[in-house]
């Protein structure tokens, strides 16, 4: 038998918590950040097979192990991934490794327990993108709130509490609304919890039926991506949260909700899709355009880059629910793109934030005379974040953009065209603010440039970035087949849609 | 195919040594290494000229693809090139302007402390200007835009420090952007209704294209009219045309060999270029050229004017290109694609020289005014004059591009724009006539303010404080040379287009000259629509033309030579006039009142009222709903996340089977 490299890879990390767990002493700090980064170096490292072994030719699902496990309940153990997984299991075992090697001497209280539920969070993150079996899915997406919620309520800021329980009210509101859409199916379908029998099943059920199922799994995946109006959450969450904790958040948790989308959502209610595409539509034009003004009110740089998030997100939302090659690829790619650009500036802002301890934009100002080196980083990354063209995020938007424009959606890529304007504005003003202008605060005078472990932090951020503007082909190749294949079961004829806006 | 990669690859190459590395060796290195490249560049762009006139009609002589860039389902860009008369062109203005002011940096930037940063922006620039126009399809092509856009803005905020200069940078990106948005959409559409973006497939199949129309709010429009229209927004951005022209003046807050590279002579002009690039397009969509040809007439008039009264030495500058840039566009749009490319050339020598000299005599008296303790506007003219005798060489070369601009014969300005009058007159319609008019008019402003210019800078007596005199001298070597260089071009440089009425360019020897070098790019004859005009008509509009530009010197001479005071008292005597002219028609007020800050104050007012009174306020009222009725019911309630969690799960999975119980 093959070796199950993907087990392999989704328990690593929970080996390596139970290893810190057990293995090293409350108050030998070192100790736990170096074995917790150690696990996550030899996590993202076992998990570069998996890219290089997937078969790009192929849709189904790869890597696939199956065992039975509660037979009891029909529950298995049954894992794979495709093109889509595959490219966000590499995303969340890089970001985890670059997260925790950021905080070496950012956190500083309880590094032990911190340690630990980074970890934890790792595994089930990679658990909800390999999951097969509803079972399985439930259980890895309710494990990552528990650590989550400990990263923010424990380690985070002033109003840590109120954004920590807020986050895991908010999401759990979600979840169990796909949990009941979840036993619903589990019991239609003859007491089965695997995923793709599932897919299959659902097709063939009443319109009415289907469309509570979707409904059901909308708001659950909205909340998490989050979709306008359920976003409210997200800024407090990532002002209170570690720098750590705010790069996993917005560069892997916030995927959850449009992985469930492309997982579930779209692939299984064909019936009821139609109906909801308007309002989808028009739910990410808002935030598109919401978000981006949100972001150019905020004074505080980690909710100017959340609000901004709101805003991406829409974009991929938008091209999600497109529902044709150019725009869902764009989409797909985006939710990476933002992955490294959004995840690569909350570690710029921790940057700061470790030296000034506050966020606050009016703070700052003409910090490229003391920190040259950064704002080199830092301009970067926001030409990513505003789609300059020769770096990642131009692709993922003009793709979702062009594909939208060639739906029957077409008038909301004229809307988000128009907020590649606004992303423009906030962006750059911000960047003025803290970067350019006269270094007038006598507090930032004598700011120290980014040391050798925050360059090699950001520096495998700034290859990719380059990596997917240049020459993207090597990440659209892997999505290829698999978004053929989503299309296909998709079929949404532009007759069929409610109405055309 | 090998050498036009190589004309890319050598400034890309420049930039990332001396992004890189260029702390880690001496200063002069990174003007070597940069100067180097791009001479290297010119060097391979004069062969490829070469090789275009010893294989004439060969279209387009280089042609390929390097690999595919973005690929999905029947979407398909590829990173490739292509080089066309037109783009030949283009390729010896952009590497020989950036060639001068790359040796003229080398003394403009000497004691700047971003002098690395800068040489490696200008090859970045370069490398960005160059694939501009290399590229073989429009998504490429756009890539350049966007790229030529950022090098724009790092420069134009190059000091930072100052806040004009970091607003400026950002302005003029943001107001790009908006161009962009035009841009971007017109190739989605391009897109939609070729199936592809290559040059060649999309103006091989205008045609069968040119009868179909698209729904847009309600009306059917032809669709090449909106793709063109689209594209041309994008154009209006880049090239700084009326309403979009707003960030062009300000962007002269960057460094001056900035100005006249990427504000003057290349980058600015990319927007001409595309629209000649889309001559099979727009020749297929009349209501669009006309559109151009109308905003273009109308900005070079518009901008000629605010020029009128400017003091700064820079922003007269700046408002002539616009200008300038405005007779690009009324040509391109009455078909004369040529033409509009033969101004933009002619154009690039006598604007880069025109700023480069600006730049000298800004360089100067800065110095002067530093060494002397003086504390005065060094851009502002009204603290200048006098200045011949202290700086022979940037007196002389500036008059000769002064005298080029103006179309006086036999200098370049003459030749190219006399070409742009006489295509408008010859149009034969009341469009043609009413762009005539206007570009003449446009043309007497520009002569008189380019004089005065000359006027309030170096002659008169000097008006800034005697101790800075002798301070203020000549630049070095470095600094004069490009501008005898380009001196030199911009007298020359039209022959190439010499005027038929007086032997055509084969007279200098120079055969058919570039119209006929050219036409191959635009897919058809180079006369357009243009009617043959009487030997008579003709002589007089070109004596017109010429009298025009000797009449708005003659009236600079009377008013800012003859009688400085006849000057002041003209501006007191039409205040209104004049503040409106002073203050370029409070276009920016407007912009600032309606758009930034109302946009700023709507996302305040969205933030704090409905974001987090509204949305949130339902969200936490909903929580404090569920805990109070908690409380009510069970008086258990421990303010724990766990207990509300699991009071959650249990409810909802209680009800969702007894809901599953009943239903099944």
């Amino acid at each position: 038998m093959a070796l199950p490299i993907l087990s392999i890879v989704t328990f690593l990390p929970l080996v390596g918590a139970v290893a810190i767990l057990l293995g090293v002493r409350r108050d030998n700090a070192a100790a736990a950040r170096h074995v917790a980064f150690a696990t996550s170096v030899v996590t993202f490292l076992a998990s570069l097979p998996l890219a290089t072994r997937f078969d790009r030719t192929r849709a189904a699902m790869q890597f696939v192990e199956k065992q039975a496990w509660i037979p009891s309940l029909g529950v298995d153990y049954h894992v794979g991934i495709d093109g889509i997984s595959l490219l966000l299991i590499l995303l969340t075992t890089l970001l985890s490794m670059l997260a925790l090697l950021s905080t070496w001497t950012a956190v500083t209280r309880h590094v032990k327990e911190f340690m630990i539920a980074m970890l934890v969070l790792e595994t089930s993150m990679i658990g909800v993108f390999i999951a097969l079996d509803f079972f399985l899915f439930y259980l890895f997406w309710e494990a990552m709130l528990v650590p989550m919620y400990l990263l923010i309520g424990v380690w985070g800021g002033e109003r840590r509490v109120y954004a920590a329980v807020k986050f895991f009210l908010y999401t759990l509101a979600g979840s169990v609304l796909m949990l009941v859409a979840i036993l619903v199916l589990y019991v239609a379908a003859g007491h089965t919890f695997d995923i793709q029998t599932i897919t299959h099943l659902v097709p063939t059920y009443a319109p009415a039926m289907q469309g509570w199922i979707f409904a059901a799994l909308f708001v659950a995946f909205a909340v998490k991506v989050p979709m306008f109006p359920f976003h409210t959450w997200l800024p407090d969450a990532h002002t209170e949260a570690p720098t750590a904790g705010s790069v996993i958040l917005a560069g892997v948790l916030l995927k959850m909700g449009t992985y469930g989308f492309l997982r579930f959502a779209i692939p299984m209610c064909p019936a009821a899709l139609p109906r909801f595409l308007p309002m989808i539509m028009v739910l990410s034009g808002i935030a598109i355009v919401y978000g981006a003004l949100m972001a150019l009110a905020q004074k505080d740089l980690k909710k100017l880059v959340a609000y901004s998030s709101v805003s991406h997100m829409g974009y991929i939302t938008l091209g999600l629910f497109a529902l044709n090659q150019q725009a869902m690829e764009g989409g797909i790619l985006q939710m990476i793109n933002h992955g490294i650009s959004t995840g690569a500036l909350f570690l710029l802002v921790g940057i700061l934030y470790e030296r000034r301890h506050t966020r606050l934009i009016s703070e700052f100002g003409g910090l490229t005379r003391v920190m040259p080196i950064y704002a080199v980083f830092f301009s970067i990354f926001t030409m990513s974040s505003i789609g300059l063209p020769g770096l990642n995020g131009f692709v993922g938007e003009f793709l979702t953009l062009v594909g939208v424009f060639h739906s029957p959606f077409r008038m909301f890529a004229v809307v988000g065209a128009f907020g590649i304007i606004l992303g423009a504005g906030y962006m750059l003003w911000m960047f003025q603010r803290v970067m350019f202008n006269k270094l007038d605060n006598p507090k930032n005078f004598a700011l120290v440039d980014m040391n050798v472990r925050e360059f090699v932090v950001l520096a495998p951020l700034v290859v990719l970035a380059v990596w997917i503007g240049v020459y993207p082909d090597p990440f659209l190749a892997i999505l290829h087949p698999t978004v053929n294949h989503l299309i296909a079961q998709a079929p949404v004829s532009v007759a069929s849609i409610g109405v055309l806006p | 195919m090998t050498t036009t990669v190589w004309i890319l690859v050598l400034p890309l190459l420049a930039f990332l040594v001396n992004g890189l590395f260029s702390t880690f060796y001496p200063r002069p290195w990174s003007h070597r290494i940069a100067t180097a490249a791009v001479l290297a560049a010119l060097a391979l762009s004069l062969g490829m000229v070469a090789g275009l006139l010893t294989h004439p009609g060969s279209t387009p002589f280089l042609y390929g693809d390097l690999y595919t860039w973005i690929g999905a389902g029947t979407f398909a860009v590829t990173v490739g090139v292509q080089v066309d008369p037109l783009t030949a062109m283009m390729l010896v203005v952009v590497t020989g302007i950036s060639s001068a002011v790359h040796v003229y940096s080398t003394g403009y930037m000497a004691n700047d402390p971003g002098y690395r940063r800068f040489f490696t922006f200008l090859s970045l620039f370069t490398f960005s200007m160059l694939l501009l126009v290399l590229a073989n399809n429009f998504l490429l092509l756009y890539v350049g835009w966007e790229l030529v856009g950022v090098c724009s803005y790092y420069l134009i905020g190059f000091w930072y420090e100052k806040r004009s200069a970091a607003d400026a940078g950002k302005k003029a990106f943001v107001v790009n952007r908006v161009g962009d948005f035009g841009f971007g959409l017109g190739v989605f559409l391009i897109w939609v209704t070729f199936g592809t973006l290559d040059y060649h497939q999309v103006f091989a199949r205008a045609g069968e294209v040119a009868g179909q129309n698209i729904a847009l709010l309600g009306m059917e429009v032809p669709t090449l009219t909106l793709i063109c229209l689209l594209l041309f927004v994008g154009a209006m951005g880049k090239s700084a045309q009326f309403p979009l022209h707003v960030w062009l003046p300000d962007a002269m807050e960057g460094p001056t060999p900035v100005s006249a590279l990427i504000h003057a002579a290349t980058m600015v002009t990319a927007g001409v270029y595309m629209v000649a690039r889309c001559a099979a397009l727009f020749d297929l969509a009349p209501v669009a050229a006309d559109t151009v040809a109308v905003v273009g007439g109308f900005t070079a008039l518009f901008a000629a004017s605010i020029g009128l009264v400017q003091n700064d030495i820079k922003r007269v500058l700046a408002y002539s290109t616009v200008s300038q840039l405005g007779y690009m566009f009324l040509a391109a749009g009455l078909g004369a694609y040529g033409v509009a490319a033969f101004h933009l050339m002619t154009h690039a020598f006598f604007k880069g020289l025109l700023f480069l000299c600006s730049g000298a005599v800004i360089h100067s008296v800065e110095h002067g005014f530093h060494a002397a303790g003086v504390h005065a506007d060094p851009q502002d003219m009204r603290n200048m004059g006098g200045l011949r005798t202290q700086m022979p060489v940037t007196y002389r070369t500036f008059v000769v591009g002064a005298l080029a601009i103006a179309g006086i014969p036999p200098l370049a300005g003459f030749c190219s724009k006399d070409l742009i009058l006489e295509r408008a007159f010859a149009h034969g319609d009341r469009l043609g006539l009413v762009l005539w008019g206007g570009g003449a008019l446009a043309a007497l402003m520009t002569a008189f303010y380019m004089f005065r210019l000359i006027f309030m800078t170096f002659h008169g007596r000097a008006r800034y404080p005697a101790e800075a005199a002798p301070k203020i001298h000549e630049s070095p070597v470095s600094m004069t040379r490009p501008l005898v260089v380009l001196a030199l071009f911009s007298c020359v440089a039209g022959l190439v287009g010499w005027p038929e009425l007086l032997g055509g360019p084969s007279v200098v020897h120079l055969g058919g000259g570039i119209l006929p070098f050219l036409s191959p790019a635009f897919g058809h004859g180079q006369a357009g629509h243009a009617h043959e005009l009487a030997a008579a008509v003709a002589w007089a509009l070109m004596g017109l033309s010429v009298a025009v530009g000797v009449v708005g010197i003659a009236i600079a001479f009377a008013l800012y030579v003859v009688r400085p005071e006849a000057a002041v008292a003209l501006g007191r005597r039409f205040p209104m006039v004049h503040g409106v002219l002073l203050n370029k028609y409070f276009v920016d007020e407007l912009y600032d009142l309606c758009l930034v800050r109302s946009i700023k104050r709507l996302a305040d007012l969205l933030h704090r009222g409905f974001d987090v009174f509204v949305i949130d306020g339902i969200v936490n009222g909903t929580a404090i709903l569920l805990r109070d009725l908690g409380a009510l019911l069970r008086p258990l309630q421990t303010g724990r996340v766990n207990n509300y969690a699991t009071a959650m799960v249990t409810g909802v999975v209680v009800l969702a089977v007894v809901a599953l119980a009943t239903w099944l």
